[in-house]
């Protein structure tokens, strides 16, 4: 067996002392930054790449990983205590997470969104080791024409999936591609938009785009939302579910373990695609759809399952391909490249202790995740009554320090002030930050790749239509685009994101 | 600017700027057709802006002069008084508590190099 030989060689790897303790302080963060609404994974993954530099790869990534399933996990736990959904994968648990705890079954509630997302999340890891063998060998008979055609469908995806207006994230896509050509171009050497400042011939950070867009520009929308929110405090009594409990959550756990990988691997799906999702469905096949809204333990157990395991899927495109399919494996593959690692199906070859380590941990993760949950609530709790006047500041400092360190340069630190406030304009503008940080990241490689095919074809554009892979690419890329602009389908999608 | 073959440096660009000029022609005109709903555009909080902004600047500008610790008081107490709850003494704790984290965290635990007090104290 290929698996358990790869399996076997991840265990060892992530059974050392130091790789245990970063996973351990991964689970930590992410549940934290779960837990605290107006701090999301893209944020605090940006922050903390420059903290990673002193660490090994493996340490690094396993520490990244656990921040981002992590905080799957904490954003479920004040969404059903406190109907605080510290994440938007969370906010649909709230719905009926909070009411259960208002009946005085957040207990029973909690259990299923943890148990939920363990199961997944376990399915998740499965289906990530199993799967991403056979891809990566797929991925090898793979040339520059189908790189090409395979960025085209994942950004059309991230662009599909983005909420409101289609042809603004278009835009977003584009503009993202075009940053991406700042500062020296490696075939000729010239310097492009450069403007003759030294410091952006290297082109510009990719840490400085993220912090500012997310980080920054999360702080100033959240400023402006004044008013002190009363929390009530919902206690927690008994963990225990009945049986009817057990058997209506089990159905709704594997649906939504089932949706929630599928959404995962798709570009530009992730964990809060996979919830919404997950929660359309339950509400739409379950016997007691008159109970969605008013305390339904599917509307609990569906969702958040489908988060974990979206959270682990989403691994697969990135660590076969090399390819990110949304804004927090931008940041992974971010964090790969700043420790020289170039992802794609070499690394399963040429690292393979890093590789099945880095998947070993997220399932080691799960179980510190699943055992630390419930005894820490009342920590975590405790932590949503820090006011966010003390907690802005803590963060624009960690930025602040953060941005410095990837290059010791000032410039950057300017960069990510500019960078806040064009985020903070997007915002107003109802223009989404991350199809702009894919295209950004994806911008150079799509060049390189569009540079080569066309060498190859001497110009000639039909070698993306005749070679088949390719082909089949830029169809399901149409067909996207088609399906979404159908009326009908254009109409559900506004309304599934209108809840948001 | 080069071939579609043999392509130049500016023959991405190039492209992409033109799809995202269409792109803004499509939104421009479709902004100004009547079948569109006038979307009124959200007021800007232009005094968070600049505060949250310029504390930021102002740690860029102190850090290779004043120094790590300066740099962060600063840049706490500047951003820290937007709010509309702010108030002297959290604040001031609130820093000391972030400068002693940080400089344990990133200076000690992570040994990365900062300039930590003002230059001519040197």
């Amino acid at each position: 067996m290929d698996l358990l030989s790869n399996l076997s060689i991840g265990f060892e790897a992530a059974f050392t002392m130091q790789n245990l303790i970063y996973c351990l302080i991964g689970c930590l963060l992410g549940t934290l930054i779960g837990v605290l609404p107006g701090l999301g994974p893209v944020a605090t993954i940006a922050m903390l790449l420059p903290a990673t530099y002193a660490l090994p790869p493996i340490a690094a990534l396993i520490m990244l990983a656990g921040i981002y399933y992590g905080s799957q996990y904490g954003g479920s736990t004040t969404a059903i205590l406190l109907n605080i959904p510290g994440e938007t994968s969370s906010v649909v648990t709230a719905i009926d997470g909070y009411q259960m705890a208002r009946q005085g079954r957040g207990g029973v509630a909690l259990f299923a969104a943890g148990v939920g997302s363990f199961f997944a999340g376990c399915v998740g890891i499965l289906i990530l080791a199993a799967f991403s063998a056979p891809l990566a060998e797929i991925a090898y008979k793979f040339g520059p024409a189908e790189y090409f055609s395979l960025m085209v469908l994942g950004l059309i995806g991230a662009v599909v999936l983005a909420s409101g207006s289609l042809i603004k994230a278009i835009g977003m896509i584009i503009l993202g591609l075009l940053m991406g050509t700042i500062g020296t171009d490696v075939n000729s050497g010239l310097a492009r938009y450069t403007f003759d400042i030294p410091e952006l011939s290297d082109g510009i950070g990719f840490v400085a785009v993220a912090m500012g867009l997310f980080g920054f520009a999360e702080i100033m929308t959240n400023l402006e939302k004044k008013g002190s929110e009363e929390t009530f405090l919902n206690k927690v009594t008994t963990l225990i579910p009945s049986w009817i409990d057990i058997k209506r959550m089990s159905s709704s756990i594997l649906r939504g373990t089932m949706v929630g990988s599928i959404l995962g691997i798709l570009p530009g799906g992730g964990a809060a695609l996979a919830s919404f999702g997950s929660y359309s469905i339950e509400k739409k096949i379950s016997k007691y759809s008159h109970e969605f809204g008013k305390g339904a333990i599917e509307g609990v157990a569906g969702p958040e399952a489908a988060n974990n395991a979206a959270s682990q899927t989403s691994f697969i495109p990135l660590l076969t391909l090399g390819i990110p399919p949304n804004a927090v494996m931008a940041l992974m593959l971010g964090a790969m490249t700043i420790h020289n690692i170039q992802p794609g199906p070499q690394v399963m070859v040429s690292d393979p202790s890093l590789f099945w380590g880095l998947i070993v941990s997220m399932w080691i993760g799960n179980i510190i995740l699943i055992l630390l949950n419930l005894p820490l609530i009342g920590i975590w709790v405790k932590l949503l009554k820090v006011p966010y006047r003390f907690m802005y500041p803590a963060i624009l400092v960690f930025c602040c320090i953060g941005v410095y360190t990837v290059n010791n340069a000032i410039f950057d630190v300017y960069l990510t002030a500019g960078f806040g406030i064009i985020g903070y304009i997007f915002y107003k503008l109802g223009c989404e930050p991350a199809p702009l940080l894919l295209g950004f990241v994806l911008g150079p490689m799509m060049e390189e790749y569009f540079r080569r095919a066309m060498l190859f074809s001497r110009g000639d554009f039909t070698t993306f239509l005749t070679r088949p892979i390719s082909l089949g690419l830029l169809i399901a890329a149409a067909l996207l685009l088609v399906i979404v602009a159908l009326p009908a389908v254009k109409k559900s999608r506004e309304e599934v994101f209108v809840e948001e | 600017m080069g071939t579609t073959a043999q392509m130049g440096p500016g023959y991405f660009p190039f492209w992409l700027g033109a799809l995202l000029s269409l792109i803004g022609l499509i939104l421009t005109f479709s902004s100004i057709s009547k079948k569109t709903n006038a979307e009124k555009i959200p007021k800007f909080d232009v005094k968070i802006v600049l505060w949250i902004t310029g504390s930021i600047l102002l740690y860029a500008v102190l850090l290779p002069t004043l120094g790590f610790i300066f740099a962060i008081f600063v840049l706490v107490f500047v951003s820290s008084s937007v709010s509309h709850e702010f108030g002297w003494k959290g604040t001031l704790v609130n820093a000391t508590v972030l400068v002693i984290f940080t400089y344990l965290a990133f200076v000690v635990g992570l040994s990365l190099t900062f300039p930590l007090w003002p230059i001519f104290i040197h």
